[in-house]
């Protein structure tokens, strides 16, 4: 039997990196934590999303690359032939301490996975600026000017902690946990949903994802697909469900199994992954190594769950 | 970019003269679809962006033409021009409030800026700013016809204490005063729309507003002007900065000629044997990034022309627009057609409406005469300029950001690699420059290259523009081969003091906020890019500015962080959270407030964190000044320990 040859991709050339002294052979255009990964090397992340493409905002992954004059991010940075990396440096360990300690003494991470351990291995100290000032009135950080703020007297840190918005059934933004990743931005715009609901408003401290001129949900362009909670990776977005049962104390996550079926709703087939706590589905994810969704849904996928229970909220 | 989705837009209507304001910009819309009338037709076919989609770097444009006349821009006019951009709205809104100078909630026309910033903080900006307190109310107060509020460098600092009103009408209207006082700044009867119902060709308004006392001429930043031995200044004071026979009577648009007959790569050639480094701040080799942009076999290439000007204490690009504004437009014609692009922009920041009218006045005028369009000179080359209006960022003159603020996004710097030579604006190759480094292109093709290179040092090759401010006697522009000293330099200057009173220089901050500091008595610097960093300092893009004994350094270095943290983007973590977290430590250092060595130390590791982790040379740079104060000037007092020690 003679086989019809199928054209792939042209073979990628490998490269010779070495990180902390190994070397390592990776594709070319591969990133700088994909080596890492090749290594078993760990590299803490906060806004890269597997999904979407690198935004390099939060600079916990810098890396110090031979000769340059400054931090690498490695999570989009690819590498080079010959390229020598060193993620554990004193520069590198410096600089991550001080990314986490910038965070975690201006946004509430108390449900960011991992930002503990990470603390622990840079000793990142984030209550050593000072106390926190006291959360922002509602609406009162999304009507601050660009270019222009009041200078306070240094007593207290500054954060971004205000109340969170809650203006639909489906799902709550609690934005004084909002890290500024830029994921919910992409997911929404044009890299997945092409709804647009969502963009970053205002400039430097002040900025902030937003719809336009801050209206509440309902009035935007949202379609309450949900896709921009997949990709949050602080819990800054999270289900109603979740949120008011986390108020209530009684979201427990040891007490949740997940299990992933395929979503009826329509012929497409996407993937849903059902995490539920007491027999009740408290929220829905979707796996995204999913060839064709990548972890989106659609609202009926992602919220459609109710009919076949009712959660009492009173 | 938005591809065939459709937008859901607000359902707010748009006043008249909003829509007049963005029709403007933007022609009349075509079909319902983009906001017109609605035609049966148009219940048949959404014709909405096809035309449109191409167009979002309209959208700085559309948003100026409505902050302009109305004096702010509503929900309806901004909804109005997402249509006709075919742009989502969160994405508009999230452009529109990146922006200092433009107000998404109503306020009066007439807006003052008055400048804090270091310059004039050394001359008495606190003494005004408590004059306008007591007159009118805290800053951010709006009163009926006027509100007013603090601003950073508006790039005036040769006439500190500056300040500038800006009238939303038909057209706008503009006043500076400088140096300037309460009185001068006081309401006066609003305008009446232009005095004879025609539109001018510029922007603003040829008239000032009416009460405000006459702009002194560009010539009056420049000390030496008339020098004859002056290259880059020669023509400022005796040429007519409107008139394109006088520029062409003392010499204009010979190096043009000489570069036509050059060849791209002949003028390239010449630039590189020059010697000639970026003047923008970076030093980069102006001959090797022609050769890089020009090389690229992508088409179209772009140009553009960095004149932001927006690093506290800078002025010399706004003096050459002002002054000869001619010279500009030949220079960015000479670089387009090295670097074969046909389209240059030339982004100039919103608080320069002088130089905006004198530039405007020029590309019209060039453009009559086929100095600009098709076929220029019989070369068969052609090329145009577009100007583009800032609207009060200073992060938008990153050579990266001033990309995205022209194609209509936030004005957010992108990563690099890619480098601007490969992909650019409209991610096609480009060169990017600044004012004073393009200016600079003319004298190299009227002597050659080589006979450039013999002016100033071996590695400093050229004339340059000192940015001369603060405490010093006459202040203003001043061009100097490189090489002189900064003691040299001042006495051209008349030496520190003010008025008749000569003072003691205390300090010297070199290249800015994102420079550094020198002692008083540290003169002997030779103002050379080599000598600077010998000195450990920066030339930067040519800030001199001195502080005598009466400045508090502290609350300088307290201005410094908040410039910092009003002016990053926001984008990466250490910038974003370490400015704030710089100018708290500054605030108790200043107060007392704190523990004072743990302060310095967390300032030092702040910094080292932004300089290292930044994405961006704002974030890299915001502890510069600081740092040195600290260390060189030793202004909270002695401290020994180094990084190392308090990690
Ligand atoms: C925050 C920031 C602001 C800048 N602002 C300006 C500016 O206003 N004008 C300018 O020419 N260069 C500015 N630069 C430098 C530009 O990035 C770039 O180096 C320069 O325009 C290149 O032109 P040149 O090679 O002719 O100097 C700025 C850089 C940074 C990091
Ligand atoms: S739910 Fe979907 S449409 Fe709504 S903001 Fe999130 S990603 Fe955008
Ligand atoms: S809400 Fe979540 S996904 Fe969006 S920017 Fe904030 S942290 Fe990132
Ligand atoms: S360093 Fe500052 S200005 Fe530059 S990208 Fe980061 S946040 Fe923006
Ligand atoms: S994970 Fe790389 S910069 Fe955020
Ligand atoms: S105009 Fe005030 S510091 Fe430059």
């Amino acid at each position: 039997m003679t086989t019809t040859p199928v054209t792939l991709a042209p073979p990628r050339r490998l490269v010779d990196v070495t990180i902390d002294g190994r070397e390592v052979r990776v594709p070319e255009g591969s990133t700088i934590m994909e080596a890492c990964e090749a290594m078993g090397t760990d590299v803490p992340t906060l806004c890269y999303g597997d999904t979407l493409a690198p935004r390099n905002a939060c600079r916990v992954c810098v890396v110090e690359v031979e000769g340059a004059r400054t931090l690498a991010p490695a999570c989009s940075r690819a590498v080079e032939e010959g390229m020598a990396v060193a993620t554990d440096s004193e520069r590198v360990r410096h600089s991550r301490k001080m990314v986490l300690e910038l965070l975690g003494s201006s946004v509430d991470l108390s449900t960011t996975p991992k930002v503990d351990e990470w603390n622990e291995r840079y000793g990142a100290r984030p209550d050593r600026f000072g106390p926190r000032a006291d959360p922002a009135p509602l609406g009162e950080r999304d009507a601050r000017h660009a270019g222009t703020h009041e200078v306070g007297d240094g007593s207290v840190a500054a954060t971004v902690e205000q109340p969170a918005k809650v203006d639909n059934d489906l799902y709550v933004r609690d934005y004084g946990k909002c890290i500024m990743c830029y994921k919910c931005v992409d997911a929404c715009g044009e890299q997945w949903q092409n709804s647009f609901a969502i963009g970053i408003a205002g400039r430097g401290f002040d900025a902030r994802v937003s719809t336009e001129h801050d209206v509440a949900l309902p009035d935007s362009a949202c379609v309450y697909c949900g896709n921009c909670i997949e990709v949050c990776p602080t819990g800054a977005l999270s289900f109603a469900t979740e949120f008011d049962m986390r108020a209530e104390g009684t979201w427990d996550e040891e007490r949740q199994t997940q299990t992933t079926t395929v979503c009826t709703y329509c012929g497409v087939g996407c993937n849903v992954t059902l995490h539920v706590q007491d027999n009740e589905i408290v929220k829905v994810t979707s796996p995204h190594d999913n060839p064709v969704t990548h972890g989106n849904l659609c609202i009926k996928g992602r919220f459609g769950f109710q009919h076949v229970q009712q959660r009492r909220r009173d | 970019m938005t591809g065939d989705v459709d937008l859901h837009f607000l359902d707010a209507v748009p006043t008249d003269a909003e829509k007049a304001a963005v029709d403007t910009v933007l022609g009349p819309p075509e079909s319902g679809w983009d906001g017109g009338e609605r035609q049966s037709a148009d219940l048949r076919f959404a014709a909405g962006g096809h035309a449109a989609r191409g167009r979002r770097d309209l959208l700085l444009p559309a948003l100026h033409a409505v902050n302009d006349r109305i004096g702010w821009i509503s929900q309806a006019a901004l909804d109005y021009i997402c249509r006709r951009l075919t742009v989502p709205p969160a994405e508009a809104y999230g452009v529109a409030s990146f922006y200092a100078m433009f107000a998404l909630h109503q306020r009066p026309r007439r807006v003052v800026h008055v400048c804090t910033d270091i310059a004039c903080a050394a001359r008495g900006s606190d003494r005004l700013c408590a004059d306008l307190t007591e007159r009118l109310g805290a800053p951010g107060t709006e009163r009926q016809d006027l509100t007013w509020h603090e601003s950073p460098c508006l790039g005036m600092c040769e006439r500190a204490p500056a300040a500038l009103a800006i009238e939303a009408g038909d057209p706008p209207a503009y006043a500076v005063a400088a140096p300037a006082t309460a009185e001068a700044l006081m309401p006066s009867p609003a305008a009446e729309g232009s005095p004879n119902g025609h539109r001018p060709a510029t922007t603003f308004s040829p008239a000032p507003l009416p009460g405000s006392a006459p702009e002194p001429p560009e010539a009056a930043a420049v000390p030496q002007a008339g020098d004859p031995g002056l290259v880059l200044l020669r023509r400022i004071g005796t040429v007519d900065p409107q008139s394109l026979d006088d520029y062409r009577a003392h010499g204009g648009y010979a190096a043009l000629r000489e570069a036509l007959r050059l060849g791209p790569s002949g003028v390239i050639r010449e630039v590189s044997d020059s010697g000639l480094v970026g003047r923008g701040g970076a030093a980069f080799p102006t001959g090797r990034k022609w050769e890089g942009t020009a090389r690229r076999p992508e088409t179209p290439r772009y140009l553009v022309c960095n004149a932001d000007e927006s690093e506290p204490g800078t002025f010399k690009d706004r003096v050459l627009m002002e002054g000869d504004p001619f010279s500009v437009i030949e220079a960015m014609t000479i670089a387009g057609y090295a670097n074969g692009a046909t389209t240059g922009y030339l982004y100039i920041r919103g608080e320069y409406p002088r130089a905006l009218s004198r530039l405007e006045n020029a590309i019209a005028r060039a453009r009559a005469r086929g100095l600009l369009g098709t076929d220029i000179l019989g070369s068969g080359f052609d090329f145009d300029i577009e100007i583009r209006r800032g609207a009060g960022a200073y992060i938008c003159g990153e050579e990266t950001a001033i990309f995205n603020s022209i194609e209509g996004l936030r004005g957010e710097p992108r990563t690099k690699p890619p480098f601007p030579v490969e992909r650019g604006l409209f991610d096609q190759p480009t060169a990017v420059n600044n004012v004073e480094t393009l200016v600079n292109v003319l004298p190299i093709m009227l002597m050659g290259g080589p006979a450039y290179a013999r002016i100033g040092t071996g590695s400093s090759t050229g004339p340059k523009l000192f940015c001369v401010s603060g405490s010093v006697r006459r202040p203003g522009v001043y061009e100097v081969p490189f090489g002189a000293t900064l003691r040299e330099l001042l006495e051209l200057a008349g030496g520190a003091g003010t008025g008749d009173t000569p003072r003691q220089p205390r300090a010297v901050l070199l290249g800015g906020a994102a420079g550094g500091f020198v002692r008083g008595d540290e003169l002997d610097i030779p103002l050379t890019f080599e000598g600077a960093r010998d000195a450990g300092a920066t030339l930067g893009s040519g800030v001199v500015l001195v502080l005598d004994d009466s400045v508090d350094l502290a609350a300088i270095l307290v201005r410094i962080a908040a410039f910092f943290r009003d002016e990053s983007c926001g984008q990466c973590v250490p910038c974003r959270v370490g400015t704030v977290r710089q100018e708290e430590a500054l605030r108790r250092l200043q107060l007392g407030s704190g523990p004072r060595r743990t302060d310095l130390a967390l300032l030092r590791e702040v910094g080292a964190a932004m300089r290292d982790a930044s994405i961006c040379g704002l974030g890299q740079t915001a502890w510069n000044a600081v740092e040195s104060a600290i260390d060189r000037l030793g202004v909270f007092g002695a401290e020994k320990e180094t990084l190392k020690e308090v990690r």
